[in-house]
């Protein structure tokens, strides 16, 4: 497996010339409501105040196929198969449109999910690992894959607490494993939990631990890129507090195989690629 | 990559696909087979190429535009197979119909290589598609497809001619050399797919007593009408049709 940033993880993509590209691609992954969309949004703002020109991109979101996922999502007539290949165009589509062009101009491109998502979608649906990881082998090794990991539970109360009802597609409901949807989302987002976790190791996943406040896997973002970029300053260093050094950015969980802790000394050997 | 990675059928029903370029008469063909299997009582079920309900919207609005790589144009193709092939051919296959599918993944083997998509990815792409129990080539000489397109149809469309290629600014002619290009990897794979090639430029009827002479002689055993009979009183031996003949 390619494991060099900005180069093809499989099958190169016809026409595009990776001497071209000189931005950075950083990746935040994770499972439904665990925070994502939030720490982009963060992100985005920090990066921009540094003075870095930032894309900020996510599933769903293309212009051609966006709109037929909506649609499709809303009729709730996606077999697993379909759905897999319509993300997958989906996000093709942004990756040689907008992700590709903004590298090629050095953006730092932030993307919320990546293929990680779309094969660990896949994989709760009892579809072909290495099917899906092929298809997606079109996608760039990004420099930096941040998967923020919480428990169902804080899932949970995400949902609850958040944004007030379990939504059909969070919930796996086309699996057909339980009746309502928060007996569903638990099994699901537990299937796609495990399925992110099954990919950690081989793609180098930097676990954050998610079940903690946005301020602290804010802090611990910003600690691990600004090892990417020379001209940012790191944040003051928290005051250590009982319980939580800062090894806090690791695998909440021991499920998690091949955590990687993002302390300054581990992400400096992670970093230099 | 072997044919073997296509999944083996292992449903009721059977699976008849035609392949062909543009022109070489496919269509008609099949649809000339479906009349007759109906007409002998076989429940058929009918699927084109690039007709799912669910994904006609983008492949209409990507096209119009323009926008499509030849990557999300090999996945759009894809997506709308992986549709058809849940929500419709699976289903009638396991309940025992004979399904007549115009172009198959071999269509995407042939043009997606074309267009540049490595042949690696496109026939992984399109793995979790069935094995047919009978894959019908019609090759014809271009020219013969050429002609048979340019006096029938109205205009001939962007993609069709290949012109995301950049092989000619003539539209014709960029036709001509795409066409050209997906008639040579049809012809490179006939074997390793057991197409069962017909000579596309021959009379129409002695295709079609070719075509069923094969579908007799391979299938039959499974063909007339399904134990217990065939359709309930009152129900006509017609298979529903599926979306817009391909082109």
């Amino acid at each position: 497996m390619n494991r060099t940033p900005l180069q093809f993880f499989g099958d190169p993509l016809p026409d595009v010339d990776l001497g071209e590209l000189q931005g950075k691609l950083i990746v935040i992954e994770g499972p439904d409501a665990v925070g994502r969309s939030t720490q982009v949004a963060r992100l985005r703002v920090w990066l921009e105040e540094s003075g870095h020109a930032v894309l900020d991109t996510g599933m769903a979101r293309s212009a051609l196929a966006g709109k037929g996922i909506q649609q499709a999502k809303d009729g709730n007539t996606f077999g697993p198969v379909t759905m897999t290949l319509f993300y997958a165009t989906d996000f093709a589509d942004r990756l040689e449109n907008e992700i590709i062009p903004a590298l090629r101009a050095g953006f730092v491109v932030l993307t919320d999910r990546y293929i990680f998502s779309i094969i660990a979608r896949a994989i709760a649906r009892g579809e072909d690992r290495r099917w899906i990881e092929n298809v997606a082998g079109f996608a760039l090794v990004p420099h930096v894959v941040y998967y923020l990991r919480a428990g169902v539970p804080d899932l949970v109360a995400r949902v609850v607490f958040g944004r007030g009802q379990f939504d059909y597609w969070e919930s796996g409901m086309d699996l057909g494993m339980a009746k309502d949807m928060y007996d569903s989302f638990v099994k699901y987002q537990a299937k796609l939990i495990r399925a992110l976790d099954s990919m950690s190791e081989r793609y180098g996943f930097v676990t954050i631990d998610a079940s903690r406040a946005p301020d602290a896997i804010f802090a611990d973002l910003q600690r691990s890129i600004a090892q990417f970029f020379s001209d940012i300053k790191l944040p003051p260093a928290p005051r250590p507090r009982r319980g939580v050094s800062a090894a806090a950015v690791q695998a909440p969980s021991r499920r998690a195989p091949g955590r990687r802790t993002a302390t300054p000394a581990a992400q400096a050997g992670m970093s230099v690629r | 990559m072997p044919l073997s990675t296509l999944q083996p059928n292992r449903y009721k029903g059977k699976l008849i696909i035609v392949e062909g370029i543009d022109g070489s008469g496919k269509s008609t063909q099949l649809s000339l087979l479906a009349q007759y299997l109906r007409s002998q009582g076989t429940p058929v079920a009918f699927s084109a190429w690039n007709s799912s309900p669910l994904v006609k919207e983008t492949t209409r609005r990507g096209k119009k535009k323009e926008m499509f790589t030849p990557t999300t144009f090999s996945l759009i193709h894809a997506t709308d197979f992986a549709d058809r092939l849940e929500r419709y051919i699976l289903p009638m296959m396991k309940a025992g119909a004979v399904v007549c599918a115009d172009r198959y993944a071999f269509t995407a083997y042939a043009r997606d290589v074309v267009r540049g998509v490595s042949r690696e990815w496109v026939r992984n792409l399109y793995r979790f598609a069935v094995r047919p129990n009978l894959s019908f080539y019609f090759r014809v000489p271009l020219e013969v497809a050429i002609g048979r397109i340019l006096g029938g149809r109205d205009a001939i469309k962007y993609y069709e001619a290949g012109m995301d290629l950049g092989l000619s600014r003539n539209i014709v002619e960029s036709f001509r050399l795409f066409q050209g290009r997906i008639l040579e990897e049809y012809d490179a794979m006939a074997e390793e797919m057991g197409f069962h090639i017909i000579d596309a430029s021959g009379s129409i009827e002695k295709q079609q007593k070719q075509m069923r002479e094969i579908v007799n002689r391979e299938l039959g055993a499974c063909l007339g009408p399904p134990p217990g009979g065939g359709p309930p009183p009152g129900v006509a031996p017609s298979g529903r049709t599926v979306g817009v003949p391909a082109r």
